[in-house]
C-alpha cells in the first residue's frame, strides 16, 4: 500500500510539473491531464504481474506510471526530445513502454479494445499465462468497438480485463445524458461477463476488483469488465473552460482526493507515519526534477531520420 | 494464358502447373501454415464454410478452428485483434470477406497499424496481412464491388498489394505474411477461378517491385490486378494490328516501383494507365505524376491517357455494371487512339 501511494504521489507530480511545463511554453503539443484519477490506474495495475500487458488511453500517463516506465523518458517525450519513449514522434497521447508491457496510449476513444482482445487472444493461442488490461473511460463504452470488443472476448473466454475509469464527462457530454442506465458495468451482462463498479477514488477497492478480475482471466475463465468512478479535477485538454460542469462539482470531488484519502487511511491504519509521508512527497519530488533535468539535456530529433521508423 | 503472357522468371519453370488463383492463395496459406506456427488465420466464414469465394476451403480440417478462426460480423474487431496478435508474437492473416467491408475497419488499419510503429519511435513490428476481395463483375452491386486500394495508398505505414496472377497471389502473399508491416492485399473476385502456372513449392515475390509482363515498344499499358490480362488480351488484339503494347503490372502500390514504369514510359513514349477503381483519386493519377516527373517526360510523344472506371456506384445490371470498368476492347480503343496521337 505504502508503493500505491507512492505511485499515486510520483503521477501526481509528474502531471502538475507537465501543465507547468506547458504554461511555460516548454511542451509544444496537447495533452490530458489525470489529475484525481491516481487510484484507478494504481489499482488496477498493481493487481497485475510485471509480465502482463496493459493497453492505455489518451489520458494514460498514470497508467503509464504505475507500470513503471521511466520517468525521464516520458518527460523527454511530452518535451518532443529524441530521448523520449516515442523519440518524439508520439507525444503525451503515444507513450508506450513496450519493454514494460504498456503496448500504448492512444488518441482514439476506444481503439485498445480490439487490440487487448487481439492479445488476450495470443496469449491463448501461445498458451501464455499473461493477461492484458484494457483501460477506457466512459466515452468509450459508446463506441461500437466497445461492443464488438466485449462479445468476442467473451465468446472466446479471452485473459483479458476491460477497465473502464468512469470520470463522469467524454469532453463535456456528462454520463447522465450519454447512458440510459445507472452503471456502466451493466453493459456486461448483455456479454455473459462479470461486471462491477467500484469506487475509483478508494486504492483497495479498485485493486481487489481488479485482481478477482485477473485472477479469472488467469485461470483461462475468460474477460471481465470493472466500472471504476473517478473524476478528473482539470479540463478535458488545454482548451476546456469547464463550461459543462460547475465549480461546487469539481469542488465536492476534490474533497474526495484519492491521495488523501489513502495517506490518511494508512496513518490511521499505523502503516505509515506522517514523517515518512513527508519523505515520501519529498523523494518523489526529486524525482520529477531529475525527470526535467533528463528532458531537457535530450536533443531534438533529426527531420532528415523522420522516414525511417514508418516501415519496419 | 499464353506462354506470352507469363513473367520472364517462369517461362524457365519445367514443371508447368495450373492451378487457380483462389487455389494458389490456399496453397500458400497451407504451406506458411504448416512452416510458421505463429501464422493463423481470423476472419468471417472462413472455417468450414471455407469462406465466402471458397479461398480458405478445407484449411480448418488440417489446423483447427484455433487457427482457422471464425469470427462474429466484426470487422474492426477482427482488424483491431490482428494487430494485438501481431505485436505480441502472432503473424495473423485476417480476412475481410468483401473489401468494402474494409470501411467498418478503417480506425484500426488506418489510425492503428499503420502508425503503431512510427508513433511508438520504432520500437514495435506490426506484422499483419489483411487479405480482401474487390472489384466489380459478379453482380454484387454498389457496396460488395468497390477498388478501394487508393485509400490505402495513401497512408504511410501500409502496405497495398494487387496481385494479378495465380503465381503472384501465392508468392506476393507468401510475402505480405513474413513483411514485418501491416500489408494489405486486394484480391479480385473475378480472378479466383483463373489458372495459371503456380510453383508447387513455397516461394516469395518481393513487394514493391513491378513486373513487365510483355515487352514492347510502341505504347505502355501500365496496370494491375484484373487489368494486367485484360491489358494483356488487348496487347494480343493490338498486335494483330501491328501496334505492339508493352504491358507492366505494377503488383505493389505502395512501395511503388517507380523505376520499373518509368523506364518503361521512357522507352515507349506514350502511356495507357489502367485501372477498374473510379478514375478521380484513383491510384493512376499518382503513376501519371510518378511519370510526368520523372526523366522520362522528355521522351513522352503523346499526353499521358488513364482508363478508369466511370464516376458512378458500381451498378447491378449486367450490362451497366460492365460499362463501369475498362474492358479489353476499350483498352484497344484507347491504345489504338493513343498511337495515332
Amino acid at each position: 500500500m505504502r508503493e500505491a501511494l507512492q505511485l499515486m504521489l510520483r503521477i501526481r507530480a509528474f502531471e502538475e510539473t507537465a501543465e507547468q511545463l506547458y504554461m511555460r511554453g516548454l511542451v509544444h503539443g496537447t495533452m490530458h491531464l489525470s489529475i484525481g484519477q491516481e487510484a484507478s490506474a494504481v489499482g488496477a495495475v498493481l493487481a497485475l504481474e510485471p509480465t502482463d500487458y496493459i493497453l492505455s488511453t489518451h489520458r494514460g500517463h498514470g497508467h503509464c506510471i504505475a507500470k513503471g516506465a521511466d520517468l525521464g523518458r516520458m518527460m523527454a517525450e511530452f518535451m518532443g526530445r529524441e530521448h523520449g519513449y516515442c523519440r518524439g514522434r508520439g507525444g503525451s497521447m503515444h507513450i508506450a513502454d513496450i519493454d514494460g508491457g504498456n503496448l500504448g496510449a492512444n488518441g482514439i476513444v476506444a481503439a485498445g479494445l480490439p487490440i487487448a482482445v487481439g492479445v488476450g487472444l495470443s496469449m491463448q493461442l501461445q498458451a501464455l499465462p499473461h493477461v492484458c488490461l484494457a483501460f477506457f473511460g466512459d466515452g468509450a463504452a459508446n463506441e461500437g468497438a466497445f461492443h464488438e470488443a466485449l462479445n468476442v472476448a467473451a465468446i472466446w473466454k479471452l485473459p483479458v480485463v476491460f477497465f473502464c475509469e468512469n470520470n463522469n464527462y467524454a469532453m463535456s457530454m456528462s454520463v447522465r445524458n450519454a447512458f440510459p442506465t445507472e452503471l456502466i458495468s451493466q453493459r456486461a451482462q448483455a456479454y455473459n461477463l462479470p461486471g462491477v463498479t467500484v469506487d475509483g477514488n478508494d486504492l483497495q477497492a479498485v485493486y481487489g476488483a481488479t485482481a478477482a478480475a485477473v485472477a479469472r482471466a488467469r485461470a483461462g475463465a475468460g474477460a471481465s469488465l470493472i466500472e471504476a468512478r473517478t473524476y478528473r479535477w482539470r479540463g478535458h485538454s488545454k482548451s476546456d473552460r469547464n463550461l459543462y460542469r460547475t465549480q461546487q462539482e469539481i469542488a465536492a470531488w476534490k474533497e474526495r482526493d484519492p491521495i488523501a484519502h489513502l495517506r490518511t487511511q494508512l496513518i490511521a491504519d499505523g502503516l505509515l507515519q506522517e514523517a515518512e509521508a513527508e519523505a515520501m512527497a519529498a523523494q518523489v519530488r526529486e524525482e520529477i526534477a531529475a525527470a526535467v533535468a533528463f528532458a531537457e539535456a535530450s536533443p531534438e530529433p533529426d527531420p532528415r531520420d523522420l522516414e525511417d521508423e514508418v516501415y519496419a | 494464358m499464353t506462354s506470352a503472357t507469363q513473367p520472364y522468371a517462369e517461362t524457365v519453370t519445367v514443371v508447368q502447373r495450373e492451378v487457380t488463383y483462389a487455389e494458389a492463395i490456399r496453397e500458400g496459406l497451407r504451406q506458411e501454415m504448416r512452416r510458421d506456427p505463429r501464422v493463423f488465420l481470423v476472419g468471417e466464414d472462413i472455417g468450414v464454410y471455407g469462406g465466402a469465394f471458397g479461398v480458405t476451403g478445407d484449411l480448418v480440417h488440417e489446423f483447427g478452428s484455433d487457427r482457422v478462426r471464425d469470427t462474429p460480423i466484426a470487422e474492426e474487431v477482427i482488424a483491431g485483434l490482428a494487430i494485438g496478435a501481431a505485436i505480441t508474437g502472432m503473424r495473423p492473416v485476417a480476412e475481410m470477406q468483401f473489401s468494402d467491408f474494409v470501411t467498418l475497419a478503417m480506425e484500426q488499419l488506418v489510425n492503428q497499424a499503420a502508425k503503431m510503429r512510427f508513433m511508438l519511435g520504432g520500437k514495435i513490428a506490426v506484422p499483419m496481412v489483411v487479405r480482401m476481395p474487390g472489384g466489380s463483375g459478379t453482380g454484387a452491386a454498389a457496396q460488395h464491388s468497390q477498388s478501394l486500394e487508393a485509400w490505402f495508398a495513401h497512408v504511410p505505414g501500409l502496405k497495398v498489394v494487387m496481385p494479378a496472377t495465380p503465381h503472384d497471389a501465392k508468392g506476393l502473399l507468401i510475402a505480405a505474411i513474413r513483411d514485418l508491416n501491416p500489408v494489405l492485399v486486394f484480391e479480385h473476385k473475378l480472378l479466383y477461378r483463373v489458372k495459371g502456372s503456380v510453383p508447387p513449392e513455397l516461394y516469395t515475390e518481393e513487394l514493391g517491385k513491378a513486373l513487365v509482363r510483355r515487352p514492347g515498344h510502341d505504347l505502355s499499358l501500365i496496370a494491375y490486378s484484373i487489368m494486367v490480362p485484360r491489358a494483356l488480351e488487348a496487347a494480343e488484339l493490338l498486335a494483330n494490328e501491328g501496334i505492339e503494347a508493352e504491358v507492366v503490372d505494377v503488383r505493389c502500390l505502395r512501395p511503388l516501383d517507380e523505376a520499373t514504369i518509368v523506364a518503361s514510359a521512357r522507352h515507349t513514349g506514350r502511356v495507357l494507365v489502367i485501372h477498374e477503381a473510379v478514375r478521380s483519386g484513383g491510384f493512376g493519377g499518382e503513376i501519371v505524376a510518378r511519370i510526368a516527373e520523372s526523366e522520362a517526360f522528355d521522351f513522352l510523344d503523346a499526353p499521358i491517357r488513364r482508363l478508369a472506371g466511370r464516376e458512378t456506384p458500381v451498378p447491378y445490371n449486367r450490362a451497366l455494371e460492365r460499362s463501369t470498368v475498362p474492358q479489353v476492347e476499350d483498352i484497344v480503343a484507347a491504345a489504338r487512339a493513343l498511337v495515332r496521337e
